[in-house]
Order: structure tokens, then sequence, then C-alpha cells
């Protein structure tokens, strides 16, 4: 039992009860009054909601533009990661910064320009022989401005953890720069790269603001998940926009807890195991360790 | 726990950081009114509210600061329906005022018959902005869905002008038509023109102005006159169809609200002043039809003459269009879902 008196930091159960009463009010109180609001809902007005044909063509765009989106992410988000903890050059300091600019600012600004420059008068989107804005390619790219930030910052401290002298290792004991990235560096990162893409893919599925404006939000082609709830807000339609903010909440919930338990199991020595049974054919069967 | 082990000024000291946040400052002497107002009114409240608040410390020698809160004229309502405190609400249709009571009774039911003009101080109509010259040869509703036309046009699930464009598209098919058939056939037309659906009239003319988007918009007759004022001569052109819908966007006192706040008096004076000379000539300098005819009268070069048509002649009221039209299933959505097939 910690007394204030004797813990290192003074004032424990005052911070930690301030704390705890704000993140109920804040976090649990939402959540608690909308799964209240849902027990109301009867089963088969559920069935009806559910079955409508606009929002499953709703939620299947939502998953698939998501689903790109954070993978794109947190690709190149891996590849900017690298490159800002493992060298350095001019200017690196304000790319450094700017990485965080995506969460700083409202997501409809960053929707309104994403639309301002994709759109087809726009100084990209005139330069493009295909459309992106208004179309889900468009959404996509809104999705993985917003989502980037998330990518990039859960792997960094993994980065910056592997010391030079892992790789350095690799290459005496006669790894090709491949396997050094395959066998060495890749099982080492997965998980934190796993947390970033989860991260980014819940968080997109829910965007909204930046999404509106480049998307066409015609409905059965570029309309997603949360425009339908705001459209059932606007014809005061609380119990359809509840069942569809669940349904979006149980999706995120059930995406983050898949991710948790793959963690769980994927140990650096399983991942390995894992790849040299691909057999895939550069991978050489001389490896030694 | 938590109280078993803290001394008696922790607890005070965190009832301290919280209480702020519960009881508010009491000591401000000013009135202040709340209008919870719809977008494309944000100029004409803006000017309205400077002349109301010299004419009430005029009248009364009280000071009254009119804040205004504007948005998509739904969400506004939802607003206050979850609690925002709007004393008065001047919003873009009835249906969205008698929303308010749809859980609890926020309003008289009857607050349209309690003010002139069955609560409508100003209206306005649904007409067209091309671009320079006209290109397409745009002149009334038929011209919309000529091939290669492009359409800029709101969702009316989640914008109310959408809505507005929608029926005076109907009544026009209706008029000219005579069959609701043949009305359904028309609005789908025109809808398989429009690429974009714009959550709300704002993003929508942001679509067509900036992105260069669409060959004619849809549009509010005032907001269409304020987007001519603010581009450059001849860039756009206002294009008056020969009939469209009236639309009278409505103004309420919210009784639960000023009954609360006590601020009655004020609520219904900065109501009854939009009825006023000053109030009606205001109305008309920002591009609404004044509803005073004497008023309007002054007005009459300004705006196009058309046939305006009346929504409870033809569609009998806001409760039985959202019914027929904008709920889920119905007409609008079985022209999305045939569209997209």
């Amino acid at each position: 039992m910690f007394s204030s008196k004797y813990s290192v930091i003074p004032g424990f159960w005052l911070s930690l009860g301030y704390t705890l009463s704000w993140l109920s009010l804040i976090v649990l109180l939402p959540l608690a009054a909308l799964l209240l609001y849902a027990s109301h809902i009867h089963f088969d007005q559920l069935i009806t909601i559910l079955s409508n044909r606009q929002l499953q063509s709703a939620l299947k765009l939502s998953l698939y533009t998501s689903f790109y989106a954070s993978l794109l992410a947190s690709i190149f988000g891996a590849f900017l990661a690298w490159m800002l903890t493992r060298y350095s050059f001019t200017g690196k300091k304000i790319i450094d910064s700017m990485i965080d600019l995506p969460l700083a600012l409202p997501t409809a600004i960053a929707g309104i320009a994403l639309t301002t420059l994709y759109a087809p008068n726009g100084l990209l989107g005139s330069l493009l022989p295909f459309k992106v804005a208004y179309t889900p390619l468009g959404i996509i790219v809104a999705m993985v401005f917003v989502t980037i930030p998330f990518t990039i910052r859960t792997l960094e401290p993994i980065i910056k953890d592997i010391p030079y002298s892992v790789e350095e290792a690799a290459k005496t004991l006669g790894a090709t720069p491949l396997q050094t990235f395959l066998y060495v560096i890749f099982p080492m990162l997965f998980p934190a790269w796993l947390t970033g893409f989860s991260l980014a893919m819940a968080r997109s599925l829910g965007e909204y603001g930046s999404v509106v404006f480049i998307a066409a939000n015609i409905p059965y082609k570029t309309e997603i998940l949360p425009i339908l709830i705001v459209s059932k807000l606007d014809q005061f339609d609380y119990t359809g926009a509840t069942v569809i903010s669940l349904l979006m909440l149980l999706i995120s919930f059930g995406l983050l807890f898949f991710i948790t338990i793959i963690q769980r199991w994927i140990k650096p020595h399983r991942l390995i195991w894992f790849m040299t049974h691909l057999s895939l054919p550069f991978f050489s069967k001389k490896k030694s360790s | 726990m938590l109280l078993y082990k803290t001394s008696a000024w922790k607890i005070f000291a965190a009832f301290l950081m919280v209480a702020p946040l519960f009881f508010q400052t009491t000591h401000a002497k000013t009135v202040t009114l709340l209008n919870v107002s719809y977008d494309p009114t944000r100029a004409f409240y803006h000017a309205y509210n400077q002349a109301f608040e010299k004419y009430w410390k005029a009248k009364t020698g009280d000071d009254v600061v009119v804040y205004e809160s504007h948005g998509p004229s739904g969400k506004q309502a939802r607003s206050v329906i979850d609690g925002m405190q709007g004393d008065v609400v001047t919003l873009a249709l009835s249906g969205d005022i008698d929303a308010l009571n749809k859980y609890k009774q926020l309003i008289d039911p009857n607050w349209q018959s309690r003010l002139p003009y069955h609560s409508c101080p100003y209206y306005s109509t649904i007409v067209f902005l091309v671009r320079k010259g006209n290109p397409k040869n745009i002149h009334d509703w038929d011209d919309l869905i000529k091939p290669g036309v492009q359409v800029m046009t709101p969702n009316p699930k989640t914008s109310g002008v959408a809505r507005w464009n929608f029926l005076a598209a109907w009544a026009y098919a209706l008029e000219k038509y005579g069959s609701e058939d043949r009305a359904y056939d028309f609005v789908k037309q025109i809808y398989q023109h429009a690429p974009i659906l714009d959550t709300g009239a704002r993003s929508s003319s942001l679509s067509f102005i900036q992105r260069g988007l669409g060959d004619v918009l849809i549009s509010w007759e005032n907001e269409a006159y304020m987007a001519l004022n603010e581009s450059k001569p001849g860039e756009y052109e206002l294009i008056t169809p020969s009939v469209s819908i009236l639309a009278e966007p409505p103004v309420a006192v919210v009784d639960s609200v000023v009954d609360k706040k006590g601020t009655r008096a004020v609520a219904e004076g900065y109501l009854n002043y939009l009825y006023s000379d000053v109030g009606q000539t205001l109305a008309g300098e920002y591009y609404y039809r004044p509803s005073n005819p004497k008023i309007a009268e002054k007005f009459k070069d300004k705006f196009h003459s058309l046939k305006l048509i009346p929504i409870d002649k033809v569609f009998k009221g806001w409760k039985q269009i959202n019914n027929k039209f904008f709920k889920d299933n119905k007409i609008f959505d079985k022209i999305m879902s045939e569209i997209n097939r």
C-alpha cells in the first residue's frame, strides 16, 4: 500500500483520483451513453437498419479505403521513420516537426486543401492523367494524410533502439543486405509496425472532416460510413445514427483487439520461423544462427 | 479508498480545480441573446444585430449583445434539441423548427402563427448560377438535363437548401408535365447530372466557384447574389427559371430557453424588429425578398419576377415532405439506388 508520505511522486492518490474521474467523464461516459441508448433499440429494428443496401456499400467502401490507406501510410511511414532516425541531413528538424502537422491541423482544413490540390482544375489534379478528387482514390489520399503521423511515431522509438552493431553483426556472419533486413530488422520492427497500421486503420475508418470534402458523397459510390451517420442525424434519426456508430465502434475495437492478440503471439523467432518456411526464391538455405 | 486516504484539504483542492467548470460567472450586466441560424444568413444577421442593439438601447436603455451561431440548418436544430441555449432560431425550413419538439417540448407547437406572414419576415427562392457567357445555354429547369450539363447541388439528406432544390425541380416538373411519375423521372434525371453531392450549401458553392466543377449551381437566390458580388463582374451569371419554389425561412422564439433565461421580452423584440421598416429594408439589401409588400416595392428592380410555388399548396407541409421524399428508403433514396444500380 502506498501512502503519500513514502511515495516517490507526492500526491499519488489525489492525482490518481483526479485523473480517473476526468477519464471516466471524458472517455467512458460518452461510450456508456452510446451503449445505453443502443440498448433501447429492438432487434428487428437493428436488422432493418443493418440490412440496408446503402449502408452495406458505405461499409464496404469505408473498410477497403481505410485498409489501403493505412497500408500505404504504414509503408511510407516506415521509410520516413527509418530515414529520420538513421540519417542526418540539413532540414531534418523541420521535416521532423512537419510530421505532426496533420494531427494539429483541423481535418476539415486538410480536406479542403487536398481537394483544392487534387480537384480537376487544381495544381496536382490538372497534371495527373487520372481523377483523384471525388473518387475512392481521393478518400484514400485524405486518409493517408491524416494517419501517417501515427505510423511514423510508433516506429521511431523502436528503430532508435536497434543499435548499428546488430546490423554489423549480421554482416560479419555473412548476411546479405536483404537477409539482414528480413531476418534481423524486420522481425524487430513488425510488432510496432502492426500497431501503427491498426491505429491508422481505426483512425481512418472514423475519419470524417477531411473525407467529406474530397469524396463526391454519391450514395453507393463514394459515400463513407461516417457521412451516413451525419445524414441520419440530420434527419433527426438518432436510432439509426446510434446503430451505425456502434457498428463502427465494434469494428474498430475488434480490429485493435485482433492486432493486440497477434502481437502477443508474434515473437521474433516465430516470425523468422514462419518466413523461412515461406520458401521464397531469395531465401537461401544457408542461414547460420 | 480515495476518501479514506486523503486528508480534507486535498479533497478541497481537487474541488477547487473542478469548481470553475460548474459555476458560471454571474456578474455580466448586459443581456445576451443567442440567435441560432443557418449558413447563408451570416452577413444579413451581422448587419441586423448591430441595428437591433442600437434600437434596443434607445428603446429600453438596456445593453444587449446578440451572438450568432451558423451552420447547416438541420445540424443547428439538433444543437438546440441537444441543449444549446438558443433564444431564437432562424432556420432554413419550418420542418427544422418543428423538429425541436421531437423529444421534449421546447417550443409552442403553434409557433408559426405567432408572428406575421406565418413567421417568415423574408422569403427567397431557388435560382441558377452559371459561368460567364452561359456557355451551356441554361435558362430553365429543362436545360439542366441536356446531355453534357453537370449540375451542382448538395445532398438533400444532409442539407436544407438541397431539399428546397429538390422540391423546386419537382414543383416545376409537376407544373409542366402534370403527373407525379413524370416529376419523379425529371428529378431523377437531374440527379443523374450531379457528379458530386456535397454535404452542405457552402461546400457546394465552394466546389462550383473555387474548384470550377459543374456548369450550373442550384442555389438560394440570396447566396447567388452574394456570390456575384464577391466575384469579378461578369464571371458568373444569375439565371432565374420560369418557375421555382417559394422558400420561406421561418423565425421563432424558443420558449423553453427564454423562460429559463428570462429573456423573452428581448427575444420577442428581436424578432418583431425584423418586421419593422429597418429590418425589412436590411433583408432586402442582403438579397432576401422582404415579406412586407410596401418595402418589397422598393426592391422591385433588384429581383426578377417568376412564378413562385408555395410548398403548402403542393406538398402539404414539411412533415409530409420529409415522410414522402427524404426519409430513409423514400423517394430520394429510391432515385439514388436506381441511378446506381
